[in-house]
């Protein structure tokens, strides 16, 4: 069984929490508890129909103003993946909700209401997914209920949407159309006797079949260290063990490291993970590694195969996504979590404000509001060791912090 | 090592979720119910941490109405594993005015377990609480983050929350604000079960079917005891039933089963068609009653 997860997008009332309701509900995922807690609801608002929305839009808020407000985490499984969707708000204010939710996520689902069309929102939508590099990204045209199940007005839709792609930096990015109705159910789990025209797959064929390796951003081995674990026990006198998370590749007993900052090299003497010992470290894998000379490395050190160095600089430039209410300024200093490493840096130079709706740059800014997204230089008070966001997802991203509030502000992807 | 089983990957998660709480704070602490989820965690946290202890104390809010089967369980643990357990009560928030004992057919110490709690965290100056609770229990907790902040109240603050990008983690805080943890958020029931039978980690015997005296109300199975209010006309019936879920006696209802053994368990819940939530009392009181005491800094 694989995990897949997802990110959905669409603007207001495009029908994305219908869309998540549907596939729960075709998918037998919705226990009889929660059903009835959606009929009662339905009928109440004096519906004639099942508001599958009712599923996902958890906070009294939402409920109330038809909105989704957060981004919410959905589960549910099928014989042979178990799916995490983050179903994230479309409106313009919570574009940082929808950066967040593609961070996480193989695949994205993006919703356009057929009767709309490609709207700037949908711009929006497409450029944060593959700026993030989701790899794999659904469209849905929904409401096809509601144009007669057009095969005109859904080719009229991917053309509009493949001018977009001509747009688009990262290329690879595979795209898949599909007509649907959320709200009917066509072609969301089970195939649509009202799109005779349409012959692939419906949606959850199309997430069943993904292969998650593929979809999978695989780079070159990275292990930040996260804590050492020290037991100084009898039994474990000496044991000074490496406890991390292995990113981009595998990692094997008596490969040749490299512990930086301090460029010292070794061998990986022993992986455990808990009491037992293996060979090979796979990639996402928490395990703790010992070495074959004594070391001394801190949180925020990290472990690379030796010939195999990232950059290490005292200076980075990357594309900047904004996401507090208090503007980001050119010289204010912030906290950079690259990782589980945090360094002091310092705003160099706001280049320029990337329009996140392919409408092209500003280059006269000298600070960022929320939501905005701009190509911006730090300089750090130590060097960080890092790959460009590009080659690797992990190594290549970063937060922001703001010193004062503590809260998070932003996030990175270094160019 | 493989990487493909999913249940190996939310294991993954939740360890690195561990190490990040031991890393970034000065005071956490596992608050420990005796319930699955929390069993579930002490185990992740020994496979985090080993060949060394688990580097933080465990702390039960006791609502005095606990099954006994459950305090019984999470002494012995305790003491097998050598762990630091506090054990604050809710009594003495009652004794000390603090709270006022709910009264009548559905009176409940669940709420007024929060009190009892913000005041320990107050008192031991944690600044880190991890928890069990998983995004699928319930609506409102499916939008809660895996660091998530509450102020000096314990309040949560639902619109302004931090966002967690790709796994970093930000446990940044000022003085008196902390942060709930929560490393199995991704989890759902059925992981949690598949995990307690593939680990073959012990758990309280309430989780399995046994012969118990209930009574039934509102189409829930109540358990007959002190701590449960009933009334004359609810006839004590004797049932073959378990817990799915464990929470005090006066907010936990019971399921009809003949799962003895923890296979059949995970296959009841597997063909389940109610939510684990289904049987909390506590839920049912209204539509938002989980967000309505999140807000007030209920765990």
């Amino acid at each position: 069984m694989e995990v897949l997860k997802i990110a959905t997008a669409g603007s207001v009332d495009d029908g994305k929490s219908t869309l998540i309701g549907r596939l729960l509900y075709d998918t037998k995922s919705l226990t009889s508890d929660k059903l009835e807690a959606i009929e009662k609801t339905s009928k109440k608002n004096g519906y004639d129909y099942l508001d599958f929305s009712l599923a996902t839009d958890g906070l009294v808020a939402e409920r109330e103003q038809g909105i989704t407000i957060d981004v919410a985490h959905i589960y549910f499984s099928t014989s042979t993946k178990s799916y995490i969707i983050a179903d994230t708000p479309g409106h313009v204010e919570y574009t940082r909700n929808m950066v967040t939710g593609a961070s996480t996520s193989q695949a994205a689902i993006i919703l356009i209401d057929a009767r709309k069309g490609v709207i700037e929102q949908t711009n929006r939508h497409f450029f944060i997914n593959n700026l993030l590099r989701v790899k794999e990204v659904v469209v849905a045209i929904n409401k096809m209920d509601l144009v007669d199940f057009s095969e005109e007005r859904y080719i009229e839709i991917k053309s509009d949407f493949e001018q977009l792609m001509a747009k688009r930096d990262y290329q690879d990015q595979k795209i898949t159309f599909i007509p649907v109705s959320a709200l009917k159910g066509d072609n969301v789990v089970n195939k649509s006797q009202n799109t005779p025209w349409y012959e692939g797959e419906t949606l959850l064929e199309h997430l069943e079949s993904l292969d998650l390796a593929a979809v999978s951003n695989v780079g070159t081995p990275r292990f930040p260290v996260q804590y050492v674990i020290r037991p100084k026990t009898e039994d474990f006198h000496d044991f000074r063990g490496f406890a991390g998370k292995v990113y981009g590749g595998e990692l094997s007993v008596g490969d040749e490291v490299v512990a930086l900052p301090s460029q010292t090299r070794s061998k990986i003497k022993d992986i455990y993970f808990h009491d037992k010992k293996y060979q090979t470290a796979s990639r996402r894998s928490s395990v703790t590694i010992t070495l074959e000379d004594e070391i001394n490395l801190s949180r925020g050190d990290m472990l690379v195969k030796a010939g195999d160095l990232p950059t290490i600089d005292k200076q980075f430039t990357a594309t900047v996504s904004w996401m507090d209410s208090e503007k980001l300024i050119s010289g204010k200093k912030y906290v950079v979590q690259h990782g589980v490493n945090k360094v002091l840096a310092k705003v160099d130079n706001i280049h320029h404000k990337i329009n996140p709706d392919y409408s092209g740059i500003d280059s006269e800014v000298d600070s960022l509001g929320m939501n905005d997204i701009a190509k911006v230089t730090f300089k750090l008070n130590k060097p960080i060791f890092y790959d460009q966001f590009k080659n690797h997802r992990t190594n290549g991203s970063f937060i922001l912090i703001d010193t004062q509030t503590n809260s998070t502000v932003g996030a990175g992807f270094i160019n | 090592m493989k990487d493909t089983s999913h249940i190996n990957a939310l294991e993954n998660e939740a360890i690195y979720i561990f190490r990040e709480v031991a890393a970034q704070f000065e005071r956490p602490v596992l608050l420990f119910s005796g319930g699955k989820d929390s069993i579930t965690l002490v185990r992740l946290a020994q496979k985090a941490f080993w060949p060394a202890k688990i580097p933080f104390p465990l702390m039960h809010i006791d609502t005095g109405h606990n099954f006994p089967e459950t305090i019984e369980f999470r002494d012995r643990l305790v003491e097998e594993l050598g762990l630091e357990l506090i054990v604050r009560n809710v009594q003495d928030s009652i004794d000390q005015g603090k709270v006022k004992e709910e009264t009548g057919r559905y009176s409940s110490r669940n709420i007024l377990q929060t009190t009892t709690l913000l005041d320990a965290i107050e008192e031991f100056k944690f600044d880190a609480c991890i928890g069990g609770a998983r995004r699928d229990e319930e609506k409102a907790r499916a939008k809660e983050r895996i660091f998530s902040v509450r102020d000096d109240f314990g309040q949560w603050d639902e619109r302004n929350q931090r966002p967690e990008l790709f796994d970093m983690l930000n446990g940044q805080i000022e003085l008196g604000q902390n942060v709930r943890v929560f490393p199995i958020s991704n989890w759902t029931e059925l992981d949690v079960w598949s995990y307690i039978k593939e680990e073959e980690i012990e758990i309280p015997s309430i989780y399995f079917a046994h012969k118990r005296k209930v009574f039934l109300r509102d189409g829930l199975i109540w358990s007959h005891s002190d701590y449960v209010y009933q009334e004359e006309d609810e006839e004590v019936l004797e049932r073959m039933v378990r817990f799915r879920t464990v929470g005090d006696m006066s907010c936990t209802a019971a399921v009809f089963s003949d799962a003895t053994d923890i296979e059949s368990v995970v296959e009841e819940i597997r063909d389940s068609t109610i939510s684990e939530r289904g049987a909390r009392i506590d839920d049912k009181r209204s539509e938002a009653a989980m967000e309505k005491r999140k807000q007030q800094g209920y765990f």
